[in-house]
């Protein structure tokens, strides 16, 4: 039953696909239809009625679309329900397809792991289902593009769950392959622009380089084995030198994290998911990386073996060096999409420093402490996947409305767009780890992983890891940062152009439903994580063999993995004191109904002439910013100033900022460089002429004779 | 009767939070050489303007107002889970220290968005400077507070301050740290000289009047009177953390009495050196 939940989301993806392929049909299928009816096919006179309209040239369009997205809302859901089936019911289930190579058949295998992520998947696919049919009505006056953008929607939804259910190499790189690739022509969707098509291809460019360490280091493991059965069973078996065993590591954390986005091999991510289409770019940036985040953990915790110390020191760097840098260059993005983009690599950071720190207790002796990390981790996947989609989605209704992506064109958009801007708000809380939303839960279970570091014996490890907590606090007090200038200058203050000022909050109902869905979900695991920690439980008895130290205390109310005297958190408490504290001095302070308060003009210092130019954007927001941190950031700020007759008195000013990631001048351009120099050198062979060619020619065949003889 | 002398004992923090206040101004008056206001004039500016007319601004939305209510609640909030005069609280395990820095978060969070949402410059320029400087606090604040919880290794406030009580009076070189960098911290975060002047009359200057100047009436009054919580919160974190001693354990109404006394003298104390600074 799981199983077959499991496959008919596989099933209904795909066919969501095929579907999509129709949407220039309308006329075959209304003729076909017609056809059938002469011959006396019979259905049901509702049946019949409503195919009669949905099959009319006007209706059609619309009817499809919305059955392509239904397809995918359904897929959603079997996912969700497989997903949490085989995660309550703590059971494994495997399967053969006789598909692929002849001696080689498809393995499949759905546990807790695969399951939790097949939970985070069906969420944000039923959400995307419910965002989808408003949004694309955009693309309707574009030639053919619906069906280029449903067909590999579905083929990549497909091939993200059929990396979940892979249980060999073969079927496993087949399902990779499928998500990659689809996800690229959705990448290059609207490849009218050169910027969008650059972006697809360095994408694909990392994306297969990724794709190759991937299967290098499945190579390793397989080179070890005892058949070249290439099944995950025997890679479970197979023993490997701890030597070997760091390669395969190191070859995984090249591919698995190119496509997570860890720095420096994060750049096609902040290029790639602005350019999709928002639910599109929902689904890359809260989903797909989780998809790399799940092949890394079944990778390094399941299939290699025993985990070794430096290995998670290698994590805890690396992740710390994500999480900084992605909020860093968030901080002085004005794209949306782009600053969102920057800010999944820095969650993914923040996911990769706690894995470390769950390998280092593991590799310690500390599983009870390790199972703490590794729930924070999963934990955190989870809560990513729910507010960076609502994120993205709802940069997707404001892009609708207001028709920009600059954050520094919109203003004011609270009380023009209220129900998106409050369901953003949500999304702004989460993320920026404030108490009573789901982002606090999950960092606070990883501080909590960190500071038991005093059982640790080992001196290196006791002074790394709270610098690694001072990383992750930093990290954290910059979101917030970086999320109240989001917010600030979004959707409060003034309009800052004709488009913010003339925008409407969005007729769509299902668009407003996929926003609220995904914030209603944001707060309430917030208030009760116990809900997700105990689902997290059995997946952590799974891979790290270890539950919490204390689950009893783990409930829908408290939140105490260790004991209450140790650390505890009751967010309905929290909840409930928030609202007795702010009811009482709400109701006393509002009893005089003479103080009601009263509206006027904005206190301007006496001098007037107050407007949307005189209030703080986000270039001026993060300015501070850019002045403590200077070398974070490759900054290029031009002042340009035009004095007038008057002395000491400035006519005109114009300021110029280019804000450039220091991974390209350091890492891809000296690369690129020498790949250029490398391919000229070959080059050289082609000389275009006919003799030289035949001299090869004649070369090659003494060569070859000589090897003969 | 835990809960209701946990209940009591945020009454006193709510109390007394204006009084510190008072005492705070006083010092730096007399240091200054001008003749002080009285101790309890505090409290005669908040009653005085809950019982004004506030005036808010044609741009503002419902964020500016709502975030009074929710800066002062996520202040209380806060004041109830720290141990002001005994360790035995039970509110203290719904919320440990990193949840107590998430309610300084929470109200930070809302106060820079009211900062910017009337759309004037001083108002983002007081939200960015905020924002800028708790950026740096927020996470040297963690780390003063961790160096305690792995020492303790708990993060709930009330059994980490029994840990210290219990090891009596060994002079450990990362508390002494740990001890002034809180210091820095809690000067930051409340606003005083040299990062930032409460005192101040040029807009220019200001991060935290800059962010709350749109504010009149009873909304400036919830945000001030959160503010001196606030700064309590900081002076009886740094007095319980750092110097336990005389804080009760228990009920004993004797107990109770000298862990007030004693308290009152450390806030007193530490008070004087804000005013100084």
């Amino acid at each position: 039953m799981i199983l077959f939940l499991a496959y008919l989301a596989v099933v209904l993806s795909l066919s969501s696909a095929l579907l999509a392929l129709l949407i220039r049909q309308q006329a075959v299928l209304a003729t076909g239809f017609a056809k059938a009816r002469d011959k006396g096919v019979r259905l049901p006179p509702a049946v019949e009625k409503f195919l009669v309209d949905a099959l009319s040239p006007t209706r059609f369009q619309s009817r499809l679309q919305q059955l392509v997205f239904l397809c995918l809302g359904l897929a959603g859901l079997s996912a969700i329900l497989s997903g949490l089936s085989v995660l309550v019911s703590d059971s494994i289930v495997r399967d053969q397809l006789v598909l692929g190579l002849p001696w080689l058949p498809w393995h499949v295998r759905l546990d807790s792991l695969s399951g939790f992520f097949y939970l985070i998947i069906g969420l944000a696919v039923a959400a995307v289902s419910l965002f989808g049919p408003g949004y694309v009505k955009d693309y309707d006056e574009q030639e053919d593009s619906f069906t280029v953008l449903g067909l590999f929607t579905g083929i990549f939804i497909a091939g993200m769950f059929m990396v979940l259910l892979a249980d060999d190499a073969f079927f496993f790189m087949i399902a990779w392959e499928l998500m990659s690739v689809a996800s690229y022509f959705l990448v290059s969707f609207q490849h009218q622009e050169a910027a969008n098509r650059r972006a697809a291809f360095l994408y694909l460019i990392m994306a297969e380089v990724g794709a190759i360490a991937i299967i290098l280091g499945f190579g390793v493991i397989a080179g070890f084995s005892a058949d070249y059965s290439f099944t995950f069973d025997a890679f479970r078996d197979t023993d490997l030198s701890v030597t070997w065993a760091s390669v395969a590591f190191i070859l995984a954390l090249l591919g698995f994290g190119m496509k997570a986005g860890l720095v420096p091999i994060h750049v096609w991510l902040p290029e790639a998911h602005p350019v999709a289409p928002s639910h599109i770019s929902a689904l890359m940036s809260g989903v797909m990386l989780k998809v790399a985040l799940y092949g890394f953990i079944r990778f390094c915790f399941e299939l290699l073996g025993d985990i070794q110390w430096e290995w998670g020191v290698v994590l805890l760097v690396i992740g710390a060096l994500s999480s900084l840098g992605g909020i860093f260059y968030a901080m002085m993005q004005n794209n949306l999409k782009r600053l969102l983009a920057y800010s999944s690599v820095e969650n993914i950071g923040v996911i990769f420093m706690v894995l470390g720190l769950s390998m280092i207790f593991l590799d310690q002796g500390h599983p009870e402490i390790a199972a703490l990390g590794f729930m924070a981790a999963l934990f955190h996947a989870f809560n990513h996947a729910l507010f960076k989609n609502l994120l993205f989605l709802g940069a997707g209704v404001i892009q609708h409305q207001v028709h920009s992506l600059n954050i520094d064109d919109m203003g004011s958009l609270i009380k023009r767009m209220p129900h998106t801007s409050k369901l953003f708000l949500v999304a702004c809380m989460s993320i920026a780890s404030l108490p009573l939303f789901n982002g606090f839960v999950s960092e606070w279970l990883a501080f909590q992983t960190a500071l038991r570091v005093d059982v640790i014996d080992n001196a290196v490890l006791r002074s790394l890891i709270p610098v690694a907590a001072a990383a992750l606090a930093l990290t954290a007090a910059l979101a917030a940062a970086c999320f109240v200038n989001v917010y600030g200058v979004m959707f409060l203050g003034l309009p800052r152009s004709r488009h913010a000022e003339k925008a409407e909050e969005t007729q769509d109902k299902g668009m407003l439903a996929a926003l609220s869905l995904l914030a209603g979900l944001c707060f309430l695991v917030g208030v009760i994580p116990g809900m997700v920690i105990s689902l997290l439980d059995n997946v952590s008895i799974q891979i790290i063999g270890n539950a919490l130290p204390n689950v009893a205390a783990v409930n829908w109310f408290w939140l105490a993995p260790f004991s209450a005297e140790q650390a505890s958190y009751a967010a309905p408490l929290v909840l409930f004191g928030v609202l007795l504290v702010g009811g009482v001095s709400f109701w006393y302070l509002r009893r005089n109904s003479a103080l009601e308060f009263k509206r006027t003009e904005t206190w301007d210092c006496g001098y007037g002439g107050l407007n949307n130019r005189t209030q703080y954007n986000s270039v001026a927001f993060m300015m501070p910013f850019r002045r403590i941190f200077a070398n974070v950031w490759e900054l290029d700020e031009k002042i340009d100033k035009k004095s007038s007759d008057v002395p000491q008195q400035v006519s005109e000013i114009r300021y110029q900022l280019q804000v450039d990631d220091h991974s390209w001048r350091w890492i891809y351009n000296p690369i690129e460089r020498l790949v250029y120099g490398i391919a000229r050198i070959i080059g050289r062979l082609q000389t275009g002429n006919i003799r030289i060619y035949l001299a090869y020619s004649f070369v090659t065949l003494i060569f070859l004779l000589w090897v003969v003889s | 009767m835990n809960w209701i002398f946990a209940f009591i004992q945020t009454l006193l923090f709510i109390v007394l939070a204006p009084l510190l206040v008072g005492w705070v101004k006083w010092w730096k008056c007399r240091l200054q050489n001008r003749k002080a206001p009285s101790l309890l004039q505090p409290y005669r500016d908040l009653l005085k303007l809950t019982h004004k007319q506030p005036v808010v601004s044609h741009t503002a939305s419902w964020l500016f107002i709502a975030t009074p209510y929710i800066v002062f609640s996520a202040m209380i909030l806060a004041a109830s889970v720290v141990p002001l005069i005994s360790i035995d609280l039970p509110t203290a395990a719904s919320a440990d220290v990193i949840v107590l820095v998430g309610f300084f978060a929470i109200a930070r969070f809302f106060q820079a968005l009211a900062g910017m949402d009337v759309g004037t410059a001083f108002g983002g320029m007081g939200a960015s400077r905020e924002m800028t400087v708790s950026t740096l606090a927020e996470p040297a604040m963690l780390m003063a507070i961790f160096t305690l919880t792995m020492a303790a290794s708990s993060t709930n406030l009330a059994s980490a301050i029994g840990y210290v009580l219990d090891q009596g009076m060994v002079l450990r070189p990362s508390f002494v740290f740990a001890l002034f960098a809180m210091i820095l911290v809690a000067i930051a975060e409340t606003g005083r000289i040299p990062v930032d002047n409460p005192a101040t009359h040029l807009e220019l200057t200001m991060i935290h009047e800059a962010m709350i100047l749109e504010y009149s009436g009873r909304h400036l009054a919830l945000i001030e009177w959160a503010s001196a919580i606030k700064l309590m919160l900081y002076g009886v974190l740094i007095s319980n953390i750092f110097f336990p001693w005389g804080i009760a354990v228990d009920f004993a109404p004797s107990a109770l009495g000298t862990a007030l006394l004693w308290l009152l003298l450390k806030l007193a104390v530490l008070a004087v050196f804000l005013a100084i600074t």
